[in-house]
């Protein structure tokens, strides 16, 4: 049954509401897919504001910074069991590698409005997940861990597909992330002080938030289990923000704790000869950046000095 | 439950083998992650032919020889 009668408006949703004034307000720009937008230099200049308060909080802590671009190797990403748990969300990079005639081909594919990606084949390439996977196969490579583990600061563009309204879900956006490699005290340790750092941070920006138990969106029936046992042992924690929605605040902030599982993969050793263990907090650039522009209004000189203090003073 | 110890020491990657483990000892002090517990769950519907309903798909049904054998147990009398 077709719920939307004839003559009636579509209700747009509160997500909708928010994308429609962000583009009118020039913060963001429509490309035509849902989940890919241009950024205003206001829009840029929060993040890198937030970017610069996040090296504050954890800048003692003395990470090494790497930057990877927002592709991983094939091969890596094949070894990193994403397929298992998220082949809905992997994006991978298809290049055309025919001859002349498979061109001509894609040209007259072209020209007739069909499907020309038949011709495409895969690349080397898959486009970055999340900010931390091509970090433990590069953690791997250089041998065991010292005593005091290992303390990384990475930023990627990261890909996820699932197209929506709600601009906070974004299918390219930046993760700025701290993992932790080493002993299962360490990187626990790790991940509490986030727990309290990252409240304390956003708390300074004016935003109401909570933190809460949470899960991956795992797939299928396999991908249950692993949401349940995720959820049971508190292994996720997500600081939300209401933005495009109370009763379904967005996860700003993350918090997990991957156990031994890249430690086992990819086969970090200790000092001690152990499996390495791995906590990470990943900041969702863009997210936080909505947040604000959605509790401060679109027009950032006009936000509380309070908070403009912290991001800019 | 032979059977079951079987499919642990398979999938489980336990610390010790599931032999030497008394029917309710606990699965997750013995070393069973949560990532294994999905793998030790797939080997088990494997083997037994049975489809865990998602009711049953968490920890505490994964937690013991003894909770396995109930779960499995339950699933084949649904089904008788």
């Amino acid at each position: 049954m077709n719920m939307h009668a004839r003559n009636i408006p579509v209700q747009k949703s509160a997500a909708e509401e928010f994308l429609d004034q962000l583009f009118d307000a020039g913060i963001l720009f429509d490309t035509g897919v849902d989940g890919l937008y241009g950024r205003s230099g206001t829009f840029e200049n929060v993040i890198k504001a937030f970017d610069n308060l996040v090296t504050k909080f954890g800048g003692d802590d003395n990470a090494t910074p790497i930057h990877f671009p927002p592709g991983i190797a094939r091969r890596l990403f094949e070894k990193s069991g994403y397929m298992k748990s998220f082949p809905q969300l992997a994006g991978t990079v298809h290049s055309f590698m025919g001859g002349e005639s498979d061109h001509c081909t894609l040209l007259a594919e072209l020209e007739a409005g069909s499907d020309w990606t038949s011709q495409q084949a895969a690349t080397e390439v898959v486009l970055t997940p999340a900010a931390c996977y091509p970090l433990y196969p590069t953690v791997a490579k250089r041998g065991p861990l010292p005593a005091g583990g290992r303390l990384y600061d990475l930023q990627s563009y990261c890909f996820r597909h699932e197209p929506s309204k709600d601009p906070a879900r974004m299918q390219m956006f930046r993760m700025r992330e701290f993992v932790r490699i080493g002993s299962p005290e360490q990187v626990r340790a790790f991940r509490e002080s986030w727990l309290e750092r990252g409240q304390e941070m956003m708390a300074s920006l004016g935003v109401p938030l909570t933190v809460d138990v949470a899960n991956d969106p795992f797939f299928g029936r396999a991908g249950k289990m692993m949401a349940n046992n995720q959820r049971d042992t508190g292994l996720k924690f997500e600081l939300l923000i209401p933005v495009t929605s109370e009763e379904k605040p967005t996860a700003c902030l993350s918090f997990n704790y991957h156990q031994n599982h890249f430690g086992s993969l990819w086969d970090i050793r200790t000092s001690d000869g152990e499996e390495a263990h791995t906590a990470c907090v990943g900041f969702g650039m863009e997210r936080v950046a909505l947040a604000l522009f959605k509790h401060h209004g679109p027009d950032i000189d006009a936000w509380p000095k309070a908070v403009r203090d912290i991001l800019w003073g | 439950m032979d059977k079951i110890r079987a499919i642990l020491d398979q999938f489980g990657k336990l610390k010790v083998p599931a032999s030497s483990l008394a029917p309710d000892a606990d699965l997750y002090d013995a070393g069973l992650t949560s990532f294994a517990s999905v793998q030790l769950m797939l080997g088990l519907e494997e083997a037994f032919d049975v489809e865990f309903p998602e009711s049953m798909l968490n920890r505490k049904t994964f937690s013991s020889i003894a909770a396995i054998n109930r779960a499995i147990g339950e699933i084949t009398r649904a089904a008788a």
